[in-house]
């Protein structure tokens, strides 16, 4: 593609993604907007704080992992966001998930990451490590999805609840996997066996008889 | 006071910062960071609409069988990334157009 036709390109999508959104705002957000009824300011409190601080921990190491032009900088980005989510979890009341996710994401997932960064990429030579399309596109992207979903977050017809007291949630999700969702606990069982095997299959190296 | 709407900014939040990754990465272990970030982000919504709706249970254990669905698809995925890499010695996904050796 030559960098003249490119360029256009680039300028019809970012018009195409400005009208967009001015559109969005115009015609779907501002009514709902007017409509919705705003409610009082409370005191700000310790949880308040708490829960900004990990949101804004979450939020932080999820653009690390977006933005960073080294791979391992992502990798602790995404470090962050997970743990930011664990602590999530927590605040809504749902201890065994957040066990779950520091377990299974930090203590498998992310050091599968790791593994796969070390045995890949010259992780030394930052600007093959993690090179990216351009953040041009991304910024792009961003502006045309974040407001939607942030408008319809705020000015959704949620009826929310007044949420239950804390209390733990380990025997009822026992209860829970092990009546309603019993088939798909056994599924899931049967999808981790047939993962682990077709992962050591794939990952293995071919010995080649010559 | 921390409200259903604040989860769910966050969880938008972290599932655009997801998308955003997977769209402009060309790293193959990138894009598999932001697909983790997209269900990081489906999963904060499943369990604040379980906290603030009728069914709590419900929303946990969506959000257990979306982190188990997670670790197969980090542990395929990566699999995956080992023999592409095995093969055409790069992970870049712009790369990795053939089907045979």
């Amino acid at each position: 593609m030559s960098p003249l036709r490119r360029t256009v390109l680039w300028a019809l999508a970012t018009a195409a993604v400005i009208a967009f959104v001015v559109a969005m705002g115009r015609m779907a957000i501002g009514p709902a907007a007017e409509e919705a009824a705003r409610p009082a300011p409370g005191a700000v409190g310790l949880p308040d704080v708490l829960f900004f601080l990990l949101a804004a921990v979450a939020v932080g190491g999820a653009a690390a992992v977006a933005i960073s032009r080294n791979i391992l900088r992502s990798a602790v980005g995404l470090l962050a966001a997970l743990l930011g989510v664990g602590g999530l979890y927590v605040f809504l009341s749902a201890d065994f998930v957040a066990i779950t996710q520091v377990l299974v994401y930090i203590g498998g997932v992310l050091v599968l990451v790791l593994f796969a960064v070390m045995l890949t990429s010259r992780i030394t030579e930052v600007a093959v490590s993690n090179t990216s399309v351009g953040a041009f596109g991304g910024i792009l992207l961003f502006v045309a999805v974040a407001p939607v979903l942030a408008a319809v977050a705020v000015l959704g017809p949620w009826s929310a609840r007044e949420p239950a007291p804390l209390a733990p949630t380990t025997r009822v999700i026992g209860d829970a996997l092990l009546t309603r969702w019993l088939l798909p606990f056994e599924v899931a069982s049967l999808l981790l066996l047939a993962t682990l095997v077709g992962a050591v299959v794939m990952a293995r190296k071919e010995i080649k008889v010559e | 006071m921390i409200s259903l709407v604040h989860f769910l900014v966050v969880g938008g939040l972290l599932f655009t910062l997801g998308l955003v990754t997977v769209a402009t990465r060309r790293n193959a272990v990138g894009v598999l960071m932001g697909v983790e970030l997209i269900l990081n982000g489906a999963n904060v919504n499943f369990v604040a609409f379980g906290r603030y709706g009728p069914a709590a249970t419900t929303g946990q254990v969506f959000a257990l069988f979306v982190i188990l669905l997670a670790a197969a698809e980090a542990a395929v995925g990566l699999a995956i990334v080992l023999a592409i890499f095995q093969t055409a010695r790069t992970i870049d996904v712009r790369q990795a157009d053939l089907l045979r050796e």
